[in-house]
């Protein structure tokens, strides 16, 4: 039996969930009694064999095609793999790009697909768990399946970092042009702008709780009151109201400042992802059992219409 | 051209709330528009009115209730709808990935639009891989997570959100199906003209006999054990009492780490 590990790269360097996928599936392979395998498609795939040859890793597929990931390619490079690797589990990230590739090959390859697992376990079947609801719960899912593809949430597993001696073996991929009908043309990086938040140590920011446009004018003048830099998770930008520099999270910054004031934001995971290394996190909210009380150094369970009045004049 | 774009009703649970079994209580459940979904009709109707588009017909899977929720889509502007539902579906419970895929497979096929657009995932099981599943089911080409969209010819060029502020662009063949991102666009609220005419324009209820299939359609390889209440690992030292007071409190604690020093 054999689990493979699809790792994740972008621009030449391959992303911390890659280790974290190792870490995954060496626990599901000992659980297993299998081997695990890792792929890596595209890019300069003899660097990344490098970094990837880890413990507990018995073999690296390389399948060299193109610089930067194309979905495309990647379902063709998988579906070839899986015939030569007969995977009992196909691991692959709940990253951007995996969200863009994962529900393909699983279809195409005909496995069940379970999504943006935060725990796995095997006893004779794989159980997957994952969270609903917007992370208010946790579910158990078993699987009934000979053969499972699942994508794991960044941050969940720790990375393997210790190196290993596994074999690396050149994939050789005849690609089906004809099935490529999509083009990378280019990167951007967004919403440079005026502050860069990730410079700042003490963010002020600003989330859904704040109800209207023109109530962001409260959170700013406390900012002020601080010396704070304003920052905002998701909803804010996506509505314009500030603009995207200021947006902390997975797709936004990640920011590490030594103090991280979050108002009216409940905490989800993209949000955190982008903020949980701030030295001391304080947040305030009208839910007790927001997630961002989870991670918090300090809370006030409140209005913020309330507090953040009487906080603005303790530093008036 | 004709643009499908698929909506869900998903249940929010309230701050509070209780399970029941494998669910959160009913009574603790409100339901609302899918938020990616919101962004997908605007993107969808957005299109019409650039004249991309000739028709936009909304497919949504779920129970007679959710007709509510189709008729905000109809108030945005979507010209007609398809609800599919049976007692089948219905005891199916948790549907899983391939299955929502297959029922929305023979909605393409009697509609057979040139582009679907869905919202990136569902803000209540959150798989976030039906759109792409469909897409290599009906063997259109496909982008996920797009959070900027122009249509040239039969190339949609789209940018898709990558983690980090980067944008991925790229090109992508028609027919497609995308993933919308929230942000994408500022989608619209419903005029009351809107509303009164999304009263008259059609929900068509099908079943799974309507569409060909049969109960294996929705037949799952999963299945779900347990619902609970995360473990909370707070450590966190919550200030009580008044706004005054928790201010004050909080105030001493960011000035200690020297916060408002001149």
């Amino acid at each position: 039996m054999t689990v493979l590990a699809v790792a994740d790269h972008r621009r030449g360097e391959l992303r911390d969930v890659s280790y974290e996928l190792v870490t995954a599936g060496r626990e599901l392979a000992e659980a297993l009694d299998a081997e695990l395998h890792v792929a890596v498609v595209s890019g300069d795939v003899e660097a990344f064999a490098e970094h990837l040859s880890l413990d507990g890793v018995d073999t690296v597929h390389t399948v060299a095609h193109g610089e930067e990931f194309n979905h495309d390619v990647y379902v063709q490079a998988l579906e070839a793999l899986d015939a030569e690797v007969d995977p009992t589990v196909l691991l692959m990230p709940n990253s951007v790009n995996g969200l863009d590739y994962a529900p393909a090959v699983a279809s195409s390859l005909g496995l069940p697909l379970v999504s943006d697992a935060v725990a796995l376990a095997w006893d004779d079947g794989l159980t997957v768990t994952r969270e609903m609801y917007a992370s208010k719960v946790e579910t158990t899912v078993d699987v009934d399946a000979d053969r499972v593809a699942v994508t794991i949430r960044g941050g969940e597993w720790g990375p393997t970092e210790d190196h290993g001696s596994p074999a690396v073996e050149a994939f050789d991929l005849t690609v089906d042009e004809s099935r490529v009908r999509s083009r990378v043309t280019g990167f951007e990086e967004v919403g440079g702008g005026d502050v860069d938040i990730a410079d700042a140590d003490v963010l002020v920011s600003v989330g859904r709780g704040i109800e209207e446009e023109e109530n962001i004018e409260l959170v700013e003048e406390l900012a002020d009151a601080m010396g704070a830099t304003l920052s905002a998770s998701r909803p804010i930008v996506d509505n314009g109201w500030l603009p995207k520099n200021r947006q902390v999270g997975q797709s936004g910054k990640v920011v590490t400042p030594d103090v991280y004031l979050a108002i009216g934001i409940s905490g989800a995971v993209q949000h955190v992802a982008g903020m949980k290394g701030a030295e001391t996190i304080i947040a305030i909210n009208t839910d007790p059992n927001a997630p961002i009380f989870d991670i918090a150094d300090y809370g006030i369970v409140g209005d913020l219409f309330d507090v953040v009045p009487a906080l603005v004049e303790q530093f008036r | 051209m004709k643009v499908l774009v698929t909506v869900k009703e998903v249940a929010e649970a309230a701050d509070d709330f209780e399970i029941d079994g494998l669910d959160i209580a009913s009574e603790y459940l409100e339901y609302d528009l899918n938020e990616w979904d919101e962004y997908a009709v605007e993107a969808a109707v957005q299109l019409q009115e650039a004249g991309h588009a000739d028709e936009v017909v909304s497919v949504t899977i779920g129970p007679e209730r959710t007709e509510e929720t189709v008729r905000m889509a109809l108030a945005k502007g979507v010209d007609r709808a398809v609800r599919v539902w049976d007692d089948d579906i219905a005891a199916a419970g948790l549907l899983d990935v391939d299955a929502k895929a297959r029922l929305l497979e023979a909605v393409v096929a009697e509609e057979e639009p040139e582009l679907v657009l869905t919202g990136v995932q569902a803000n209540d099981d959150g798989f976030g891989a039906t759109g792409v599943s469909l897409a290599e089911r009906i063997g259109f080409e496909w982008a996920a997570v797009v959070n900027d969209l122009e249509l040239e010819g039969d190339v949609a060029k789209v940018h898709r959100e990558l983690e980090g502020g980067v944008e991925e662009h790229t090109e992508v063949d028609l027919p497609a199906v995308l993933t919308i991102q929230t942000g994408i666009n500022e989608p619209r609220y419903a005029s009351l003209r809107g509303i009164r005419q999304a009263q008259s324009k059609e929900i068509a209820p099908k079943t799974l006999a309507d569409l060909g299939l049969d109960a294996s359609a929705v037949e799952s390889s999963f299945s779900m054990t347990a619902m609970y209440e995360p473990e909370t690992e707070s450590d966190a030292t919550i200030f009580e009492g008044d706004a005054e007071t928790t201010a004050a409190e909080l105030a001493t604690v960011l000035r200690e780490k020297g916060v408002g020093a001149e």
